[in-house]
């Protein structure tokens, strides 16, 4: 994560919605990179805008949301307006997707192992016996035991854990540089996820892959995630490492919702809580969309939007809660 | 297992008698599901029955005003334990039994007991009025004498879970997760109930509006004397609710106890390996040692003790004998090796 060039970088991406009552803004000015083998934790409550930023990132927004401005670019080249098959080869091959419910995302009537051939051969010039073969050793590379059995298997016959590591396989299939995995432990017990972050996080170290892993839970980022970006009503309030994040939050919806968080070393009388709820697109407040709920809200903040500065660690607070240690 | 279990209900005899804060017993109660294919398939292809054993021989008690949690992961039968307390399944052995309780108005009787759902966006009709949804247990039981003072304890009850009066004129659909949480909590509050089951009452909320709802609830126990059965798989949530609990694993308690005393001297290994495996937000990119395996089928658990294909401590006499709750510095625990 040092000096080397993002592999990919999102630049003031706009998302809106065009509905009856004209267009609704749901992502809004959205900037951050990911650099080579770096796993970006991207975390918000529902409706923040989270997801909405992998999917663009896939191209697969759907009508009525477009992208609107800005741009994003894959190892420097553009991808936000590559046309509808540039993008579905660049899938799979170069940018691959774990998605929540590992069920869904398989085929039903498709054993594991021809779903897996498929995307191989559709990707890469090998043979179908080539290509089994590789599926094989991908399976066995995310820890599924008796892998040449189970290959011929559907996914009926996996329980939840083991198809979503047969979700992550079929990411993997063509070596992409970037995944996007959008809440890929919500589903699984506690057992199980911490299975599924530790194999993420080995993937990424041993084949140098980037993960934008999006997912509403603090403790997954916070143990699987090298830098965080938090959202808050389709923008970004706060980047940086993820332990300076933690432990240093400088963004007050950030502080709210990390002491939000009950915490298993201690039993607290009181919650802290956010009082309110995120504002609805068509209700987003002037200045900074944060204003309403804000312990420390001043006039200033009504009127003007805080911007994200650049840097390590940034906070789009007029009044961050603390002020960097250097410059 | 039956002398154990029966030391979990039994305190001194005497106690269980009069004035006992004892609101709930539940003795060796068990459910099991008859899942085999029908008779006439089974008989063509000679295949036995098949039971499901999703909650065995469990026994503990709930004092009142206090939170008794239940933890475990999917398919460990709490949810089934749940729906036993409430009355919407039967247990298929042992007993639950309800004790007597004097209330504020001076009346005695069997505690009133209610259930929150984990999903507030299917446990509320959306043709109905907040106000027509909170008021039906009230007509219902008629707890009122007239529709004007039905509204008025409509109005009451939202405002004690932090809505506005004006809000029972409004359909679920207006509501966000959280608030749609408050008005399950009004309506369950509605028929004056001692006791709420709350089946994962905010794994669909996200943390800033959980911390909200569990505010309310910790709120509303204080003030109204209630007493929760609390079902959660998040350990950090359960840790904030809880004064007991007990850490489910395929239909059966491994270790119960004092709330505290669990969490600080876990003794099960199962236990210990779940308060490992939680992310912790607190230790930022720790590097953790996985549970390995899965949580075996109900239909045919492992034999001996049920947790010892996944279990690092495990010895031989595991693999052949079940352990039983047994007490251990007054907590409860399932372990030959605790």
């Amino acid at each position: 994560m040092s000096g080397s060039a993002p592999l990919l970088s999102v630049k003031d991406l706009r998302i809106v919605f065009d509905g009856r009552h004209g267009p609704l803004t749901a992502l809004d000015g959205v900037s951050f990179a990911i650099a080579p083998g770096e796993i970006l934790g991207v975390v918000g409550e529902s409706g923040a805008g989270k997801s909405l930023t992998g999917t663009a990132v896939i191209g697969l927004l759907d009508p009525p949301g477009r992208i609107s401005g800005g741009e994003i670019r894959l190892d420097g080249q553009r991808i936000d307006n590559l046309p509808q098959d540039a993008m579905r080869r660049l899938r799979g091959r170069r940018i691959g997707a774990i998605f929540q419910d590992p069920l869904t995302s398989l085929h039903p009537l498709l054993t594991v192992g021809e779903q897996i051939v498929e995307t191989i051969t559709t990707h890469l010039p090998l043979s179908r016996s080539q290509a089994r073969g590789r599926a094989l050793s991908l399976l066995r590379e995310v820890g599924i035991p008796a892998a040449e059995t189970r290959i011929d298997q559907y996914p009926h016959q996996f329980s939840g854990g083991m198809r979503q590591r047969v979700v992550i396989a079929l990411a993997l299939c063509a070596e992409p540089k970037l995944i996007i995995a959008d809440e890929p432990t919500t589903a699984l017990d506690v057992s199980i996820q911490a299975q599924i972050t530790t194999l993420l996080k080995r993937l990424c170290r041993e084949h140098g892959t980037a993960i934008m892993l999006v997912t509403h839970d603090m403790g997954v980022i916070a143990e699987t995630a090298d830098r965080v970006a938090v959202m808050y009503a389709g923008r970004i309030v706060e980047i940086g490492p993820v332990e300076e994040v933690t432990r240093r939050p400088r963004h007050p919806y950030t502080a709210g919702l990390m002491a939000s968080i009950p915490s298993v070393h201690a039993r607290h009388a009181q919650l802290n809580q956010i009082d309110g709820a995120m504002p609805r697109l068509n209700a987003i407040p002037a200045g900074c969309a944060f204003n309403p709920r804000c312990g420390r809200v001043q006039p200033f903040c009504r009127e003007h939007r805080p911007g994200l500065p650049s840097g390590l660690h940034g906070a789009a607070c007029h009044f961050p809660l603390m002020e960097p240690v250097h410059a | 297992m039956r002398d154990a279990a029966a030391s979990v209900l039994l305190d001194p005899p005497d106690a269980t008698r009069e004035e006992s804060d004892t609101i709930l017993t539940v003795s060796a109660a068990s459910c099991r599901f008859d899942v085999s294919a029908p008779a006439l398939t089974r008989l063509l292809s000679r295949q036995p029955r098949r039971i499901l054993r999703a909650v065995e021989e469990v026994s503990f008690t709930v004092k009142r005003g206090t939170t008794f949690s239940i933890v475990g992961e999917s398919g460990c039968g709490k949810s089934t334990l749940a729906r036993m307390v409430v009355g919407l399944q039967r247990p298929t052995d042992g007993a639950l039994h309800f004790h007597d309780i004097r209330r504020a108005d001076g009346t005695v009787g069997p505690p009133r007991v209610q259930m929150i759902f984990q999903d507030p966006y299917a446990s509320l009709n959306p043709r109905w009025r907040v106000g027509d949804i909170i008021a039906e247990p009230i007509r219902e039981l008629k707890l009122r004498p007239d529709a004007a003072s039905t509204q008025a304890r409509v109005g009451d009850l939202l405002e004690i879970v932090g809505l506005s009066r004006s809000d029972a004129q409004r359909y679920p659909h207006a509501f966000s997760g959280g608030q749609r949480q408050r008005i399950s909590i009004a309506r369950a509050l509605a028929t004056e109930a001692d006791f709420l089951v709350c089946d994962e009452p905010t794994s669909a909320l996200d943390v800033s509006v959980q911390a909200q709802v569990l505010n309310l609830m910790v709120r509303l126990q204080k003030e109204l004397g209630l007493t929760y059965l609390f079902i959660s798989h998040n350990l950090s949530v359960v840790r904030h609710m809880s004064d007991h609990l007990a850490i489910m694993y395929l239909g059966r308690f491994v270790e119960t106890g004092a709330a505290e005393e669990v969490f600080s001297r876990a003794r099960h290994p199962y236990t210990r390996l779940l308060l490992d495996t939680i992310p912790d937000v607190e230790k930022p990119n720790r590097n953790r040692q996985p549970m390995s395996g899965e949580v075996p089928s109900p239909i045919a658990p492992p034999p001996g003790c049920a947790f010892h294909p996944r279990c690092p401590i495990a010895i031989e006499h595991c693999r052949v004998e079940a352990p039983v709750l047994r007490p251990i510095d007054g907590e409860f625990v399932a372990c030959h090796l605790a």
